[in-house]
């Protein structure tokens, strides 16, 4: 067991693979020769050999649509989109291809690839290197869609989506790369060294995809939350002193339904909290799901905290990112109700 | 003030509209065998003329002339000939059943088939063409069973592709078919990722990419040159420049380039241009780039100068944009014709052999017609199940598409 960053979680979940399987290929913009420029590929290109691991040119539809061309070969590409803000040139890959090339070919020829991107804001990265579009994934049927909350995780469910035969979409959120920010923007961030989350086996292991986690018991509130928002909301419980159940979804599609329906039951109150906009983002959907299975449940309505449905600015970016402020405003709400 | 003249917009036209005189001057109709065949190590910038002239083999009389003639024997191009009759006459029988409510859709390839007929005897097992909805030759020349591309086109019970895909959108691993995409140009950077593939893995496959003369102009076909030409794939790009984007000529897409294969040469990458008509002269340069690709010596674009005859689908009326007489004055002729012709020249095919295939080649179609039939049509007998719509979105049923398939009653 070594501590990890989310980051070097990353690196070591492909690394691990590539040795394990010599059809794991890692490319994408600036991953070869550099690392990539959160550096989540250095050294991969040095152990492994340029066929491995290599530099791509800046075409995002390019690097998607060869890694579906390699998975139809055998290949198990696992790409890196620079930004989740620069996957939209190759959305139709993404959603018209990869999605769907088992379905259409009846399994004739099969799509097991896997788009990393760093996702989400919180690092003063303004509109085009703040955005959260998991919502543009979990609305197409095909893909798979992931977002870790910390390096154990992190590692465990990207060998996963490696090994996994279907599209996998892998969101990173870049703000906990380095550790676990609780949305407190004026305290220093804690690093992942002293946080157990970045305990992360150096071997092999896995985390299934499709299974929530909940990270703390309460029996007041469920908060449903992911990637960064889980810290984020891990604090407002502990800030506010209200009793919340705190779920980290890890995975969006498929979803872990059985958890969520099993503690809204238990605590009758529900709050979804996300980066991305209001309007149809997956708060939406989870939203929905509450409302449909523990409605007879449920004691105030259910609430979400999310971004606002406005681009994501660079100098008020405080005020857009949920934090655990306004996630504790909510709580009380419901609370309230 | 400004002192400058007003702008305007350069919307390119055809020469002709519909009532007009077919014109087809733009197509320099260079003289069978005139065009050098380089050594297939050639440098790209050595061979630069060959993107703007057009290889011919079969001269007007029939004969097989010049440098890149003298590739296949007669049984060969017997085999060719079959081959791209049995397309026409495949065509027609789906073309009435789409008429007769049997299937919604259907695309033919007439005036076409020597392009992909010719191309996959170039190709060998294993190789992957990457195709648009036009290149059903290759499954036929690669005796792909007439009557599992009719099931797939009627979308019955014993549809390959369980009733998802549109009419000729088939998908055949075995025979080297990428599942087609309705999206255009898609599978172009794809074939190039699989050529990268085959290279990583040290293999001796090559892949082959096609594409329309409209679908030149997406972005992913540039993104497949990159590709292609930065890691040196071992592909064969493929350009069917067939003057028809549905009712909008091939002069809007091509800009102010000179030809579609010009577009390799900004690349690097060796551009051939080649008439599309003539069987012989496709296969020698589908041989030549498929050679070049199989040394390591990466890709080659060739365009396929050719033209449709037919509407661009069973949806499409070319009489409302294009002259109805244009394709009779088309050039470069008919590539069935044309093989017809040349092999009587040879002493290995006659006029009453040829009626006699044709009526042969026709009664294999319907037998298999008959054959797709009883296993249903779109709208009559056995058709897939209910089920089949929930099955393989992924390689296993998650929960959430099992509550909805147990929901619809399955």
């Amino acid at each position: 067991m070594a501590r990890m960053t989310m980051i070097e979680a990353v690196r070591s979940a492909m690394d691990v693979s590539m040795a394990r399987d010599e059809n794991v290929v890692v490319f994408g913009e600036d991953v070869g020769y550099f690392g990539g420029v959160f550096r989540c590929t250095q050294g991969l290109q040095a152990k492994y050999g340029k066929t491995r691991c290599f530099d791509a040119p800046i075409s995002e539809s390019g690097i998607v649509g060869t890694a579906i061309g390699m998975a139809a070969y055998g290949l198990k590409p696992c790409v890196e989109i620079q930004f989740a803000d620069y996957m939209y040139p190759a959305y139709d890959q993404i959603t018209q291809e990869a999605a769907r090339i088992r379905y259409r070919s009846n399994g004739d020829f099969t799509c097991p690839i896997v788009l990393r991107m760093p996702t989400g804001g919180g690092i003063f990265g303004g509109q085009t290197h703040s955005q959260s579009p998991e919502a543009l994934f979990t609305h197409v049927c095909g893909l798979k869609v992931i977002v870790p909350s910390n390096p154990y995780d992190a590692k465990g469910l990207l060998i996963a989506a490696i090994e996994d035969p279907d599209p996998v979409m892998f969101l990173e959120p870049k703000r906990l790369y380095n550790g676990p920010f609780d949305g407190h923007h004026e305290r220093p961030v804690i690093p992942w060294s002293r946080h157990e989350l970045g305990d992360v086996p150096e071997g092999h292991f896995t985390i299934p995809i499709g299974k929530a986690e909940v990270r703390r018991q309460g029996t007041a509130v469920t908060v449903i939350a992911y990637g960064t928002m889980v810290h984020v909301a891990l604090t407002a419980a502990e800030e506010t002193g209200i009793d919340a159940e705190v779920i980290d979804l890890r995975s969006l599609l498929p979803l872990d339904l059985e958890t969520i329906v099993q503690s809204v039951k238990k605590t009758g109150r529900c709050v979804v909290v996300h980066e991305a906009t209001l309007t149809s983002g997956f708060g939406a959907e989870v939203a929905a799901l509450v409302q449909e299975h523990c409605f007879f449940h449920l004691e105030s309505p259910v609430l979400r905290v999310t971004g606002w449905d406005t681009p994501y600015p660079h100098a008020q970016e405080w005020d857009y990112f949920p934090g655990p402020l306004r996630v504790g405003r909510a709580l009380a709400e419901v609370m309230e109700a | 003030m400004n002192e400058h003249a007003h702008l305007s917009l350069h919307v390119p036209e055809p020469a002709v509209r519909p009532g007009g005189q077919p014109d087809f001057s733009n197509v320099k109709n260079a003289r069978a065998g005139a065009v050098p065949r380089p050594d297939v190590d050639a440098a790209p910038e050595t061979i630069r003329d060959l993107a703007y002239s057009i290889i011919r083999v079969l001269n007007r009389d029939g004969e097989a002339v010049g440098p890149w003639a003298g590739l296949l024997t007669d049984q060969d191009l017997l085999t060719g000939l079959r081959n791209m009759m049995k397309l026409r006459a495949f065509d027609a029988r789906m073309l009435m059943a789409q008429r007769q409510g049997k299937t919604s859709f259907y695309m033919q390839h007439l005036g076409e088939e020597a392009v992909s007929c010719a191309f996959r005897k170039a190709l060998e097992k294993g190789d992957m063409n990457f195709p648009t909805y036009r290149q059903a030759g290759l499954l036929i020349a690669d005796d792909y069973p007439m009557v599992e591309m009719m099931n797939q086109i009627f979308s019955n019970e014993s549809d390959p592709l369980r009733g998802r895909q549109l009419p000729i959108m088939y998908s055949s691993k075995e025979h080297g078919f990428f599942t087609i995409s309705g999206n255009l140009a898609t599978q172009y950077v794809q074939a190039v990722g699989w050529a990268m593939a085959s290279a990583i893995k040290n293999d001796t496959r090559i892949a082959a990419a096609w594409i329309g003369d409209g679908s030149t102009a997406e972005s992913d076909f540039h993104s497949a040159l990159v590709f292609a030409s930065t890691y040196k794939a071992p592909v064969i790009l493929n350009i069917v420049n067939n003057q028809w984007a549905i009712s909008t000529f091939q002069g809007i897409a091509r800009g102010g380039s000179g030809t579609f294969a010009a577009r390799g040469l900004g690349f690097g990458i060796p551009a051939l241009r080649v008439d599309g008509n003539d069987y012989l002269a496709v296969y020698a340069v589908a041989r030549w780039a498929a050679e070049r690709a199989r040394r390591n010596l990466g890709p080659t674009l060739i365009e396929y100068v050719t033209y449709r005859v037919g509407a661009h689908s069973t949806s499409d009326d070319p009489s409302a944009y294009r002259p109805k007489t244009e394709s009779e004055a088309w050039p470069l002729g008919d590539p069935v014709l044309r093989l017809k012709k040349h092999l009587i020249l040879r002493g290995s095919w006659s006029e009453e052999r040829h009626t006699q295939a044709e009526a042969e080649i026709m009664d294999e179609v319907i037998q298999a017609q008959k054959q797709a039939e009883g296993h249903g049509t779109l709208h009559a007998g056995g058709r897939p199940s209910v089920r089949d719509i929930f099955e393989g979105v992924y390689a296993e049923m998650p929960s959430h598409i099992r509550r909805q398939r147990q929901k619809a009653g399955y």
